[in-house]
């Protein structure tokens, strides 16, 4: 019998040795992904006895996020409190033990809890936690400046809608401000997130949790002219002084496409003999659906995807928080991100003037800007600058990069100067700044109900050195044109931000 | 002697450490300390000869359970502290009362059979059953909860080592009359663990059977034919209870990236958030605690606003505490504990003169070493959840007073054994 005996001897150390084997699994090689997991609760609550991070606008001074030590059960936990109200709501995000994480807080959260610093840091973290005293995490300097934020914050009121604007040379983010928004503090208090559900905006629909700058969707109108004006220079096609007839109409598939039906093209319906510069500078459907019927929808969108558009836009964000922009189209009920397989897919004269499904982000919109402004290079846009340890050494600063170049030099010149058209003497004079050259163009999409309209501006100053790019969108804006509603807004930015 | 002095030592070191939590925790170390003496006494006097490694370990796994138990709520510690004197009192009374020859159980096999089936029945009895998370294994009595079911493993190890002993070579030879009262009162088992949804106890019963029917006839196509019928079994199982099948969705998908169904809120929901809500957080548990592990007194078992993160964190998900606790080193410290522990039962069966002895010592020591596989395994993974006790350092009572009852049994055997 005792070899049988010594036989199950061996099946029980076998399973026991397993056991072991599972846990050094768990313990060792797994720890990691699953402490990255959001649903990890016990990760969570963790957290809350680190000392975390400050969160500070770009003077590296006004605070956005503290902490509040609250002592339980003889453990201290420290909870987030917001001292500026929702600011930049959506972008900062919250950190709750109840509700997880969202936006800069959840992305952040390593630097912030200190899971991921330098060594001098990291050495000084292990000593805290061996003697039982208080882990600190590190601090980020955020690139947003805290008075054109405010600004732009206050200039949308409940109106839904966002402003974006950044560093067209090095992509630092200055403003992310999207409406509308809600007070972060609320969402720590019981019953604080039904609340914030329940605010909806001006328009009625909105929710005060997306962050419109990096997560909404608009038709943008006849500010993807940009996009197409680039297309149509760069691929050497077309020069500013190409020549157009504009009869107030362009014939697609032996149909009219009407100019009327383009709300920014204010004044005469019919301009007759213009040139591409014009067309740009008064915003002429007619004139732009014939570059598009020429040069055809899939060089358009071809630019498109150099200027950014098919690919979710880098930042620090977390990712399920910004959305790539271009055509979208319905499968089963849900909008989905589509790029046509042929040109016979294409309505090329309305793609050139931003309708046909073509939706993007206030900070795509923004990167076409800038991109121009920047010589033809997209910048990479960033809003951390830096991250600094509980000792006060820099653990890493953000460096300065692009995503490529777009279009040539030349191209990008040549646009800055139609774009300056649009601001002296076209849709978008009322963006005006004395003694500073500014670049920009409107855009006024039909949202399908008559007369109200999506208000898109787009802009950089000054135009012979930029230094801030800046893209205003509003919503359902009854009788609201780019022009009229948002290029006032995206002035008041430029004004603050070039300290004029 | 050096061996039951060095772990005694541990077991007292161990135990003084929550002296860091409160002064009132060092009653506790001495009141362990003396209760150990005393089942160390009982024992030197009744069984001399005994394997010394058995006790000192039993002991040192309930001092890491009780430290544990205390740590997570002191109030458990106090009725555990309770149950383990229970226990000890068991241990003693078992070890005087068969100290001249435990095998004169054997004559009573048949009742010992029976007595499991009416222990396992027992809770189903209307008036002293009691339902608790969803299954039916509690009887209750004056303000102590017991599970009955914890006995009955014990007292059918001893029904199948008699039974096994007497019967092994007809069985073996394959006289097909012998295999009734077996499966009577086997099958019997089976099916009130079925009834009460006990899927822990079956699986360790089932194991169990199969354990020591291969050591008593050697007939590895008995195995094979018994893990055949358990596939087909389990696939039934698994086709007709929703209970099993979500155990099983929930050992292999326990992550989902998309909301299913969730039937606790009748709500889309993802499987983490409901279903295996409790496993996952439970592996995150232990995933916290890393090589080193946050150290005792410092483990995250609750929200700030002192909610339980885990369901049942003290009995079937002790493991999961301690791992977070104690850390990778800690939690294979732990478990080669009981590595040691089974070995010695292993050596035990191997020493014993006779049929009955060895099968007794090798059942409880099997049983023993797949009940930690069944718990620690499913927490870990290996195999689907169900839920049953981590031997001597789960909180409960039941389990406490069985797992010193196979010491007691284990120390007769070797007592025997080694007795020129």
């Amino acid at each position: 019998m005792n070899n049988q005996l010594t036989r199950l001897a061996l099946v029980a150390v076998i399973m026991l040795t397993a056991l072991i084997v599972a846990t050094t699994y768990w313990q060792s090689w797994a720890a990691g992904s699953l402490a990255a997991r959001q649903d990890n609760a016990v990760e969570l609550v963790s957290q809350f006895q680190v000392a975390r991070g400050l969160i500070l606008a770009s003077n590296g001074k006004t605070v956005l996020a503290a902490n509040k030590p609250l002592k339980k059960n003889g453990q201290t936990f420290y909870f987030r409190k917001y001292p500026l109200h929702g600011f930049a709501a959506q972008t900062l995000g919250y950190s709750t033990s109840a509700l997880s994480q969202t936006g800069l807080e959840e992305s952040l959260n390593d630097y912030l809890t200190g899971a991921t610093t330098n060594l001098s840091n990291a050495i000084q973290r292990t000593l805290d936690r061996l003697g039982g005293g208080t882990v600190h995490g590190d601090n980020v300097v955020l690139t947003i400046n805290a008075g054109a934020q405010q600004l732009a914050q206050q200039l949308l009121g409940d109106r839904c809608g966002a402003v974006v604007a950044m560093n067209p040379r090095t992509g630092a983010i200055y403003v992310m401000a999207s409406s509308p928004t809600f007070d972060n503090n609320l969402i720590l208090q019981p019953g604080g997130y039904a609340k914030v559900l329940k605010i909806k905006g001006a328009c009625g629909d909105a929710s005060a949790l997306v962050n419109l700058t990096t997560d909404g969707l608009f038709t943008p109108g006849s500010t993807f002219k940009m996009v197409t004006a680039a297309a149509a220079l760069d691929s050497g096609a077309f020069t500013p002084t190409s020549r157009f007839n504009d009869p107030g109409y362009c014939v697609e598939y032996g149909k009219h496409v009407s100019n009327a039906g383009n709300p920014d093209q204010r004044g005469a319906e019919t301009y007759g003999n213009v040139t591409l510069a014009q067309g740009f500078q008064h915003s002429i459907n007619s004139v732009f659906c014939n570059v598009g019927k020429q040069i055809g929808g899939e060089t358009i969108l071809k630019y498109a995807k150099k200027f950014g558009f098919y690919s979710t836009p880098p930042l620090e964000t977390p990712a399920n928080q910004r959305l790539p922009s271009g055509l979208y189209h319905d499968v089963k009920g849900r909008p989905e991100l589509w790029y046509p397989k042929s040109e016979n897919e294409i309505d090329p004269g309305r793609l050139a003037f931003g309708q046909f499904n073509m939706v993007a982000t206030p900070l795509q919109m923004l990167l076409v800007a800038a991109t121009v402004a920047n010589g033809g290079v997209v910048p990479r846009p960033y809003i951390v600058d830096r991250v600094i340890g509980h000792d006060g050494s820099i653990v890493s600063r953000t460096r300065a990069s692009d995503l490529g170049r777009a279009i040539k030099p030349q191209t990008a010149a040549d646009l800055n100067q139609m774009m300056q058209l649009v601001v002296q003497a076209g849709t978008g004079t009322a963006a005006q700044i004395p003694g500073v050259a500014v670049a920009g163009k409107t855009g006024t999409a039909e949202t399908g109900i008559n007369n109200v309209y999506t208000a898109w501006f787009v802009c950089f100053a000054p135009a012979d050195n930029p230094q801030v790019a800046v893209a205003v969108v509003l919503e359902k804006q009854l009788n609201g044109f780019g022009g009229s509603v948002s290029a006032p807004i995206a002035k008041q930015i430029l004004e603050k931000l070039l300290h004029r | 002697m050096v061996g039951v002095l060095t772990a005694v030592g541990f077991a007292s070191v161990y135990i003084s450490r929550k002296a860091h939590v409160s002064a009132a925790s060092l009653t506790y170390a001495v009141f362990f300390f003396a209760l150990y003496l005393v089942a160390h006494v009982v024992a030197r006097f009744t069984v001399p000869n005994a394997d010394p490694y058995l006790l000192p370990i039993a002991g040192l796994l309930t001092a890491v359970g009780l430290t544990e138990i205390y740590r997570l709520g002191p109030s458990n510690a106090f009725k555990q502290g309770l149950w383990v004197v229970i226990g000890v009192a068991v241990f003693s009374v078992a070890l005087l009362l068969l100290r001249h020859d435990y095998r004169v159980l054997e004559n009573y096999k048949y009742l010992f059979g029976l007595g499991a089936i009416a222990l396992l029945f027992m809770p189903l009895l209307p008036g002293i059953g009691q339902t608790v998370n969803g299954a039916r294994l509690w009887i209750h009595f004056g303000g102590l909860q017991f599970q009955p079911g914890e006995l009955g493993k014990i007292a059918l190890i001893v029904f199948l080592a008699a039974y096994l002993r007497e019967k092994r070579e007809v069985l073996a030879q394959g006289r097909v009359k012998d295999w009734g009262p077996l499966l009577v009162i086997w099958g019997g088992a089976m099916l009130v663990l079925f009834a009460t949804d006990d899927l822990g106890s079956a699986l360790l019963y089932y194991g169990i059977f199969l354990a020591i029917l291969y050591a008593a006839t050697a007939r590895v196509k008995f195995v094979a034919a018994f893990i055949g019928l358990f596939l087909v079994g389990s696939a039934a199982v698994y086709q007709g209870t929703p209970h099993v099948r979500e155990r099983v969705i929930n050992w292999i998908h326990p992550w989902t990236s998309h909301k299913v169904y969730c039937a606790l809120t009748g709500q889309m929901a993802f499987r983490q958030d409901c279903a295996s809500y409790q496993e996952v957080q439970s592996l995150y548990s232990i995933a916290h605690g890393g090589y080193g592990g946050t150290g005792l007194g410092s483990g995250v078992f609750t929200t700030p606003q002192g909610h339980p993160l885990i369901p049942y964190l003290s009995t079937d998900f002790i493991y999961s505490a301690l791992a977070q606790e104690l850390g990778l080193i800690g939690a294979a410290a732990l478990l080669l504990v009981y590595m040691v522990f089974s070995l010695r039962g292993f050596r035990v069966s191997l020493a014993a003169n006779d049929g009955f002895s060895k099968l007794l010592a090798a059942g409880l020591t099997f049983g023993f070493a797949l009940q930690t596989f069944v718990i620690v395994g499913g927490i870990l993974r290996v195999i689907p959840l169900t839920g049953i006790t981590l031997p001597f350092v789960s909180y409960g009572g039941s389990s406490v007073v069985a797992n010193f009852l196979v010491v007691a049994g284990l120390m007769l055997v070797s007592n025997r054994a080694n007795t020129p």
